[in-house]
């Protein structure tokens, strides 16, 4: 039951072959027994699970049902939850019982689909190992030495290792698609302001995005189809009608216009990884699609200046958490200055305190108008590359990450290392675009990712040459060993 | 030495909307603490702001007021600092771009001379919530009702010379927020605070001296004394060749002196950026137009019509506009009454002097101008004198009802009928003789002045309520015989 993609599942339920709250207890049943030894999961909701499973069986009992209802998900515990510990990976929001459900969880259930738990994620989304959260390493499903990439590293590996059907992750600066290459899985990185980020915890606001983790395009498309949308409670997401993902996943890339971007082609790229990417653009040419070299003279700037606006705005998203109203409170505060300093350094972990401190330093007199002023020009420049860009191309074709999951504790000591994971996603989320990783051909079995970025809310041409291509090929039908 | 004293105010306004400025909590004043706190006030993880479109609104109703420019593209920033009743750790304000650039205000002084103040800026902010530091036995309780509260605050240029001129100047805004309808104004509950910065420096310096913030200041008569307090330690510490020191003073009303809160050299630097969860506030040509439509008569205006349209002379213009709710009773009670004379002289009189005793404000007067309209109308009409009016007046703010319920209970209808105020004259004349004679024997220029002897008593004797034009046509036809 858990190899079949969220559609296949989705007709299974309509023609009554099996009922939600069998498929619910089959997931729950492989968490049980195979999540031990992977630690995707930071709560596992059964209770609630199968009441929402059973209910999703007399909708669609009723003929009432949606192509999502009764399906399982797991979500990123960034997402809000009411009523379920909402931790973030963190120390911090250990004991954080959410009084309200986040907009795209809120979707998702209206919709009707069934929530498995919470998965693992770096602490406040700060990582790209899983190595960073409070509740330990997820480890890799192809390989369980390794990382899963991160932070969405939970729900990437619960979907990976078929324990659950499709996962909500959310992508600041390659936190959806590094993962979803590093574990052999379709991920997907929507416009900003595409999903609401009302209730999803903040980490760079001006950055942060929720999207769907699926196996396949087709299931990202559905899932995406119903945690999209306006909403009047996040200024910044898009008044605009969400597109039908799936009618359109089916047409042909003949003349589609592929860009590769040369400054991603030269720099540095592993032989492996490029050959891997050259055979999925392969595939794009035997399909039809034209191939055009193109530059973003500026995307070398990306990095550095994420690395800028996103501590900047996570030094100041961070400091509600101030154990005054919730979350970690220090033992026995003796006065105000000693709360805040001794909660605080006890509740955050230390990758979350060195991002606070690189915001802090940026946002200060005398540093702001040479840091964040400056970093915010790049953004410009960089935003501009794009649009330049797609006047000459559908869509943008590169590797994902710059290399295959590595060995837990790898990079833990080196962050600049860390950081240069998402060398390839980073310049995406800074120009506000969709992007997404689809799998590639393996490199010494372990999983490679191959981005695809979209113009703005361009998500349904996105889906569909991916969709194109895994009609096509296999790569994305990978299955890790053991599971 | 000669000194010059330079102040400069910045006003907190709480905009009069139902919600906050960022969430759907209401704003009401007054509720059980953390009651009016939803989970955007109290900053839970993953929550946003939403803009309340009003602020703007009203933002903008200031910004017309003053003739300012009105910025067509403003930016909320982030304010960061920890406080346990600002919940973020941030305060979202505006900075750089406010809604509200340049403007003037007029004011005019006890001796008629007129000065322009002028308004560097006014912006839109969030209020912080409250500490509540007494019964918690060495912890501190958090209130944030507060929190969210939509505030404009408002920025003087530093051109004023005195406490006095400080005092016009903030009345004047005063005036200005309640008349366009965007504050209640209400100082005691802290919809209208007054910052003052205060430096002094000897007269014909160019350069200014150093200043020092005070706050803290919750009524005009304090903001005047705090300041005068002010100026006098500022020159008596450099005349004993000591300096001023930046920093922020509170002033404490039960002392009547100022005293310091905290020194610039420990301010925080409060890393303001632009808040990415807020789109830049865009108002455009519609936005404006929309709100020049619904822009409320400004207090100058209304004045200058008041003064045409009733025939009042510039002083009672003067004092029946000076706020919004004193001209809307007046105006309420000319309309109805139809007779804005005797409205004036009510408004100002009567009403005026009853409130005054009771420190009440026109809003909170026991009667309303409906009510103070339909005794004028009984006086108009004769059903009742002047005099007795007062009478019925005072029943009516004790909560005895209506004008007419009142003359109706007390009987105190004019007596209107000549043939009772005749057999009330003849009484009177009869029981009197020796005056009588006197009246008849007096010079003519004399006996005006007499004929109030008679009177008197027939007023006495009909309680009042004989009118009193009969009384006397009867009097000086029976006595002139």
């Amino acid at each position: 039951m858990h190899e079949k993609t969220l559609a296949e599942l989705s007709a299974g339920l309509q023609a009554g072959d099996f009922s939600s709250v069998e498929l619910t207890r089959h997931y729950l049943d492989r968490i049980g027994r195979l999540d031990p030894q992977l630690n995707s999961f930071i709560t596992v909701t059964a209770d609630q699970a199968l009441v929402q499973a059973e209910a999703a069986d007399a909708r669609i009992a009723a003929g009432e049902a949606g192509s999502l209802t009764g399906i399982p998900l797991a979500h990123k515990d960034i997402f809000c939850t009411e009523g379920i510990r909402t931790s973030c990976g963190s120390k911090m929001l250990e004991n954080f019982v959410s009084p309200y459900d986040a907009t795209v969880v809120a979707n998702l259930a209206d919709a009707g689909m069934v929530m498995l738990g919470k998965t693992n994620m770096d602490e406040f989304a700060m990582g790209s190992s899983n190595e960073t959260s409070y509740y330990g390493p997820v480890r890799n499903p192809w390989n369980t030495e390794c990382v899963p990439g991160g932070s969405s590293g939970g729900s990437a590996a619960a979907v990976a290792a078929r324990l659950a059907p499709v996962a909500t992750g959310t992508d600041t600066g390659g936190s959806i698609r590094q993962p979803a290459a590093l574990t052999g899985i379709t991920g997907l990185k929507p416009t900003y302001g595409r999903c609401s980020r009302y209730g999803m915890i903040a980490f760079a606001s001006s950055l942060d995005q929720a999207g769907p983790m699926a196996r396949t395009a087709e299931d990202a498309a559905l899932l995406l189809g119903g945690m999209a949308g306006f909403d009047g409670r996040d200024s910044t997401s898009a008044e605009r009608a969400v597109d039908d993902y799936v009618s359109g996943l089916d047409a042909p890339l003949q003349g589609l216009r592929v860009g590769l971007v040369r400054e991603f082609m030269e720099n540095d790229l592993d032989g492996a990884i490029a050959g891997s990417a050259e055979a999925v653009i392969a595939e794009l040419r035997r399909q039809g699609a034209e191939i055009v070299e193109i530059s973003l003279p500026n995307v070398h700037l990306s990095v550095s200046a994420y690395y800028v606006v996103a501590p900047a705005e996570c030094s100041s998203n961070l400091s509600r958490f101030d154990g005054v109203r919730y979350g970690h409170r220090c033992e026995n505060p003796h006065d105000l200055e000693d709360l805040y300093k001794r909660s605080r350094s006890e509740g955050f972990g230390v990758e979350v305190k060195r991002r606070i401190m690189i915001g802090t330093y940026a946002l200060s007199a005398g540093f702001y108008d040479a840091y964040y002023i400056k970093a915010q020009k790049v953004r410009q420049l960089i935003a501009a590359d794009f649009r330049a860009a797609f006047e000459q191309v559908d869509v943008i074709a590169s590797p994902t990450a710059p290399g295959t999951a590595f060995r837990i504790g790898q990079k833990t000591d080196d962050p600049v290392s860390m950081y240069l994971q998402d060398i390839y996603t980073i310049a995406v989320n800074l120009a506000g675009l969709p992007g997404m990783s689809i799998p590639a051909p393996q490199v010494d079995g372990m999983p490679v990712g191959f981005q695809l970025i979209g113009n703005l809310f361009d998500e349904a041409r996105l889906l569909n040459v991916a969709h194109r291509i895994q009609s096509e090929t296999d790569w994305h039908r990978q299955t890790p060993e053991g599971v | 030495m000669q000194w010059e004293t330079v102040i400069g105010l910045e006003i907190h306004t709480q905009l009069a909307t139902n919600s906050k400025i960022f969430s759907g909590s209401p704003t009401a004043f007054g509720a059980e603490p953390n009651t009016q706190a939803n989970l955007v006030d109290l900053a839970m993880p993953g929550v946003l702001p939403a803009l309340n479109r009003r602020a703007v609104e009203f933002a903008v109703r200031f910004g017309r007021a003053i003739e300012a420019h009105v910025a067509e593209r403003s930016v909320f920033e982030r304010k960061n600092y920890f406080y346990p009743d600002l919940p973020k750790g941030y305060q979202i304000s505006q900075a750089e771009l406010p809604i509200v650039g340049r403007g003037h205000v007029e004011i005019v002084m006890d001796d008629g001379e007129v000065k322009t103040v002028g308004v560097t800026r006014a912006h839109l902010e969030e209020d912080a919530g409250k500490s509540l530091h007494e019964d918690f036995h060495g912890m501190t309780g958090i209130d944030l009702n507060r929190a969210g509260t939509p505030l404009l605050e408002i920025v003087s240029e530093p051109d004023m010379r005195s406490a006095k001129e400080a005092v016009a100047y903030a009345r004047k805004i005063h005036q200005i927020v309640t008349y366009i309808g965007i504050s209640d104004g209400n100082m005691q509950e802290g919809s209208f605070r007054c910052d003052a910065n205060v430096s002094v420096r000897p007269k014909g310096q160019e350069e200014l001296g150093t200043r020092t913030e005070l706050k803290n200041i919750n009524s005009f008569r304090f903001l005047e004394r705090a300041i005068n307090y002010e100026i006098e330690r500022q020159i008596d510490l450099i005349e004993d060749g000591g300096r001023v020191v930046q920093e922020t003073r509170l002033y404490d009303a039960n002392k009547d002196e100022t005293r310091s809160m905290r020194s610039k050299e420990e301010a925080n630097d409060y890393r303001y950026f632009p808040d990415p969860d807020l789109l830049p506030v865009v108002i455009d040509q519609a936005f404006m137009d929309a709100v020049t439509a619904d822009m409320p008569e400004l207090p100058d205006v209304r004045r200058a019509r008041f003064q045409a349209q009733y025939d009042l002379s510039p002083v009672d213009a003067n004092i029946l506009t000076a706020t919004r709710a004193t001209a809307d009773y007046f105006e309420a009670v000319a309309e109805v009454s139809g007779d804005a004379r005797i409205a004036a002289n009510w408004v100002m009189g009567e009403l005026a002097a009853a409130l005054n005793k009771e420190g009440r404000d026109i809003e909170q007067s026991p009667v309303d101008a409906q009510a103070l309209a339909g005794l004028l109308v009984r006086i108009r009409d004769n059903t009742i004198s002047g005099k007795i009016a007062k009478q019925v007046f005072e029943a009516m703010w004790s909560g005895e009802g209506t004008a007419d319920e009142v003359i109706e209970a007390k009987g105190l209808k004019q007596i209107t009928d000549t043939g009772a105020i005749e057999a009330l004259v003849d009484e009177v004349i009869a029981a009197n003789p020796q005056q009588v004679d006197n009246y008849r024997n007096a010079e003519p220029e004399k006996r005006p002045k007499m004929i109030g002897f008679f009177v008197g008593q027939i007023m006495k004797k009909s309680q009042g309520k004989a009118n009193p034009q009969q009384v006397n046509a009867l009097l000086r036809e029976k006595l002139g015989e």
